[in-house]
């Protein structure tokens, strides 16, 4: 199909100019001015860059909105992508508001770690089951995923903070803590270069294994690791699995998922462990210098501002748009799914870190921590939730 | 009460920590913001005096300093929180699948999650949203809500409508934004007040001493968000009465017609025709997903007329039943009538309404029929007297047959998914029973010596739909509660109170200024107001250890 043809090519672009806007940010860092109020000619390349790859994800999404006859926001490919979209958007907003060009050096590798790893995800246009079938599935998820967006400002503004602030030159909690959160980075990227390659080598192990009565396949990309339990492997001539996954481990595909995961830790790890080679310090201690020239105060502002204007934007839809919708379907508004509870325990969450920040001595690096694990907590709903948890039971 | 009179000759409540006119530090007073070791003032509250931080005597003194700490108010959610989470790691009651060995919880946990799934069961999280614990949380959270917003409101509001223009210098000189400049010119003050102005500040001229305020109404944000979160838990207690929220699952088959539960005998449903559909195969653009993940229902859809019954006062006379709504009922689109909604909310395909049966002789090639007889499924009798002199007694019925470990038939459910007999067979004039097993696919004779045999010859299947319904009057309640949230957050979040204190001092003067939030913000406006002017910029503060 032409325009599904398009519509991938179009995201692809993006990724590309978010690349290349990513770079141009880069080269901001000569930019000895501390103060905000011109920004540089590389800055302007960058944020004009980055609008045309937004602009780009917009094609690539209206396009893919009607060649599937719904909005491209039903699956996990689609919802990640399009919360990078959102990510990118919230980082324009921001950026039109302080003017800091180094937010993108920052905020868009991420985002296109985070694009990247939704493309990890079966791309194929599913069909939209009976209870997706509601005007407020795009209402509930667009402004989710901008709220989320904007507090993703605020973690990314947050990291800034800690990789400036937490003295490099010992060994401390608060350094090694700071590489965890790296080092998380490098498991993501370590998922997507394990299953790029394997994708492109056309890897497939199929096993079967029971369920109950019956007997349940499930396929690999990845060479196995850990099987099902009591599964046997019936592809010939790839890797035997080396034990089986605990029996706690439930839900549909649970021992392949377990897999990817083991494969992400070692590509990740290893891609850290190289890294760190290479660079013989701490990653947070080799980006420091980077950030020599970039007021902590505003870093604070940033990340407190976006805090502030994400958390109205996610109520809104993470909770009463969803209520509202979920009425509508099921008739209650609030059931306690684990999605929901998520939902609850992100907005409880931003709740206290607004209360600590009225209190003296929550400001700066204690925010930024929070701001960081704020976000986490996002991704655990987006990943963790849906893969693993949500697994358990399904809708309708 | 000991009121305080200030030097600028205001009389303050007693607990004041800065003097609500002209703001200078009331000492003894200072520790209760702990101001007294730093160099900025907390203007969280603008120094006023709070019950909390005043009165600490009674019993009722301590109860209300500790519901309005907002330390014990962070606690509180974080508690929230945490518990909120423990919720998730296993499912909860409500949640465990249909196909479960047993959905008994006392089973279901340890037999799942093994010593985890035990203790999870033991400490009640199976339905931890709903434990008086969680419950007592949440209506903890709502007294603290309370509780602080009346011990900061109040004061507050009076503070910001007091205050004065001219403010004491260490006032001013403890803001976190703050200048002196030597020398200013008339005109330079004159285009100062001009562009505050045209910022769409308030401006206060009091002999020369100059307030420049904005977006006051900001500050009331977090207190209406509390409103409305207040709201949402009072409607919460609501929803738990029988007069603001009742709720019904209906089964109802193809065909049926049934008063609707809850409505008081009020109102009737038929269920014309249930459909449940599916995506084409075929459908180019879904081809490829379907192919990996399977069949994807495309529609669930109960067609119904719904009744009203037009005279209920006399008991047990039949009423007459009035159509008022004729609705194809889906996902995402329940009927609505009179303050009742009713949701699709589950289905059961293929049960069956009768089965019917035919007698011959066991060894006749030909099954040539003796007798006959169906049996209506929604409503088997015991026995069938039959045309021919057949008599047929049901001696065991299992509507949904299987056998169990031992081998035992039973019935899984007691919907007619999978109808199993047995059957006595008398044949004309004779009381002495044949002994027959019949079930789909299954025909068994007991005794292996029966001279008659019975056999399926047709069936008549139906479908059943699940119905939900509710009649939700706390509905508006929670909509409004979500409503006021809303407002109060954007109304703190989205504007933010500014004000900028100008007060001369010799030939020059002194700026000051004071943001709730957004410092960024404000900076940039004293930038603007001050430009081509010999006025110095104002240096942040802002001390380090903060
Ligand atoms: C889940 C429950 C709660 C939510 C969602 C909530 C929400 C908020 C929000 C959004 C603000 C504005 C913050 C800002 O402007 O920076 C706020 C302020 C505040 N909240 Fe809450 N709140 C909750 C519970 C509580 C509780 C239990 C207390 C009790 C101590 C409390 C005390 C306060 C106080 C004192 C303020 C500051 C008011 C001011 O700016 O002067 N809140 N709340």
């Amino acid at each position: 199909m032409d325009l599904l043809n398009l519509s991938s090519t179009m995201l692809y672009t993006a990724f590309l100019l978010y690349l290349a806007a990513t770079f141009f940010f880069g080269a901001t860092i000569r930019d000895k001015r501390t103060d905000n109020k011109k920004v540089g000619k590389a800055g302007n390349i960058g944020i004009t860059l980055t609008i045309i790859g937004f602009a780009a994800q917009l094609v690539y999404f209206i396009t893919r909105w009607i060649a599937g006859g719904h909005a491209p926001v039903g699956n996990m490919f689609e919802f990640i992508t399009f919360l990078g979209m959102s990510m990118i958007l919230a980082f324009i907003i921001i950026y039109f508001i302080y003017k800091l060009s180094f937010l993108g050096l920052f905020a868009l590798p991420i985002v296109m770690v985070i694009i990247a790893y939704g493309s990890m995800f079966p791309t194929e246009i599913a069909p939209l089951v009976p209870t997706l079938q509601s005007h407020w599935l795009y209402i509930h998820v667009t402004t989710v995923a901008l709220g989320q967006g904007i507090l993703f400002i605020s973690m990314a503004a947050g990291l800034m903070y800690l990789i400036k602030q937490i003295d490099q030159t010992v060994r401390s909690k608060k350094n090694i803590w700071l590489e965890v959160v790296i080092y998380t980075l490098f498991l993501f990227i370590g998922f997507i270069v394990i299953t790029s390659t394997f994708s492109l080598l056309n890897y497939s192990a199929t096993f079967e294994y029971p369920v109950g009565t019956n007997v349940a396949t499930s396929e690999y990309n990845l060479p196995a690791i850990t099987s099902p339990k009591d599964g046997t492997l019936i592809t010939e001539g790839v890797m035997e699995p080396l034990f089986e996954t605990p029996t706690w481990m439930q839900g549909a595909d649970a021992a392949k998922k377990f897999n990817t995961v083991i494969w992400s830790f070692l590509t990740g790890t290893i891609l850290y462990g190289l890294v760190r080679l290479i660079i013989r310090k701490r990653v947070g201690a080799k980006l420091q210098p980077l950030l020599k020239n970039v007021k902590a105060d505003l870093l604070d502002e940033i990340m407190y501002r976006s805090v502030t204007i994400g958390f109205p934007v996610f109520t809104l839809g993470g909770l009463i748009f969803a209520a509202i919708w979920a009425q509508e379907a099921w008739g209650r508004f609030w059931g306690w799914d684990p999605k929901e509870v998520w939902a609850l325990v992100t907005w409880l969450f931003y709740a206290a870190f607004l209360h600590l920040r009225i209190s003296r001595g929550w400001h700066g690096e204690r925010s930024a921590w929070l701001a960081v694990i704020g976000f986490a907590i996002i991704m655990f709903n987006l990943i963790v939730v849906n893969l693993v948890i949500a697994g358990l039971h399904s809708y309708a | 009460m000991n009121k305080i009179k200030c030097e600028c000759g205001h009389i303050n409540p007693e607990g004041t920590v800065l003097c609500e006119a002209c703001g200078k530090p009331i000492e003894g007073n200072q520790h209760i913001d702990g101001n007294d070791n730093k160099k900025l003032l907390n203007m969280r509250y603008d120094g006023t005096a709070r019950r909390s931080q005043t009165y600490n005597k009674s019993i009722i003194d301590k109860i209300w300093s500790f519901f309005s700490s907002v330390k014990v108010g962070v606690w509180l959610i974080v508690l929230a929180l945490i518990a909120s989470m423990l919720g998730t790691i296993f499912p909860q009651q409500q949640f465990i699948p249909q196909n479960a060995v047993s959905r008994d919880p006392a089973i279901y946990y340890e037999d799942q999650f093994g010593i985890f799934g035990l203790i999870y069961y033991q400490l009640g999280f199976y339905e931890l949203y709903s434990s008086w614990w969680y419950l007592i949380l949440i209506a903890l959270i709502g007294v603290s809500l309370v509780i602080c917003s009346l011990d900061r409101f109040v004061p507050l509001y009076k503070a910001l409508k007091r205050q004065k223009a001219k403010r004491h210098e260490t006032f001013l000189n403890r803001q976190r934004l703050y200048s002196e400049t030597e020398t200013v010119t008339d005109e330079e003050m004159e285009q100062v007040k001009g562009i505050l102005k045209r910022q769409r500040y308030k401006v206060t001229d009091e002999n020369g001493h100059i307030l420049a305020e904005k977006g006051r109404f900001s500050r009331w944000g977090p207190y209406v968000n509390h409103i409305g979160l207040i709201i949402i838990l009072l409607a919460a207690i609501l929803r738990s009465t029988p007069f603001m929220y009742t709720d019904e699952y209906i089964w109802i088959r193809e065909g049926e017609q049934t008063v609707i539960p809850g409505t008081n005998g009020e109102y009737y449903i038929k269920n014309e025709d249930f459909i449940m559909e599916t995506y084409d195969e075929n459908d180019e653009r879904f081809k490829e997903a379907i192919e990996q993940e399977g069949m994807v229902p495309s529609n669930y859809q109960t067609d119904v007329i719904i009744y009203k019954a037009s005279d209920t006062s006399i008991p047990g006379a039949k009423p007459e039943l009035e159509p008022i709504i004729n609705k194809s009922i889906q996902m995402n689109n329940p009927a609505k009538f009179d303050g009742y909604t009713l949701h699709q909310s589950g289905y059961q395909l293929n049960e069956f309404r009768s089965m019917s049966f035919k007698i011959h002789k066991t060894d006749d090639p030909d099954e040539e029929i003796l007798d006959s007889f169906t049996i209506d499924l929604t409503d088997p009798k015991s026995e069938y007297e039959l045309e021919n002199g057949f008599r047929v007694e049901i001696d065991q019925y299992f509507p949904d047959y299987e056998l169990d470990d031992n081998g035992i038939p039973v019935s899984k459910t007691d919907n007619p998914k999978n109808p199993a007999f047995v059957l006595f067979i008398y044949p004309p004039s004779s009381d002495d029973a044949e002994v027959s097993f019949l079930g789909i696919g299954k025909n068994i004779d007991a005794t292996g010596e029966n001279d008659y045999k019975a056999s399926i010859t047709d069936f008549e299947l139906y479908d059943v739909s699940g119905l939900q319904l509710q009649k939700d009057y706390t509905l508006p309640f929670f909509g409004l509660g979500a409503a006021i949230f809303m407002i109060g957050v954007i109304q703190g979040m989205y504007w933010q109170h500014r004000r900028i204190w100008i007060s001369p001092k010799g030939n020059g003067l002194l700026l000051a200024a004071h943001t709730n939030k957004n410092w960024f913000g404000i900076s940039k406006d004293i930038e603007k107001i001050i430009e081509n002017t010999n006025i110095k910029m104002v240096k942040d503060q802002q001390e380090l250890d903060e």
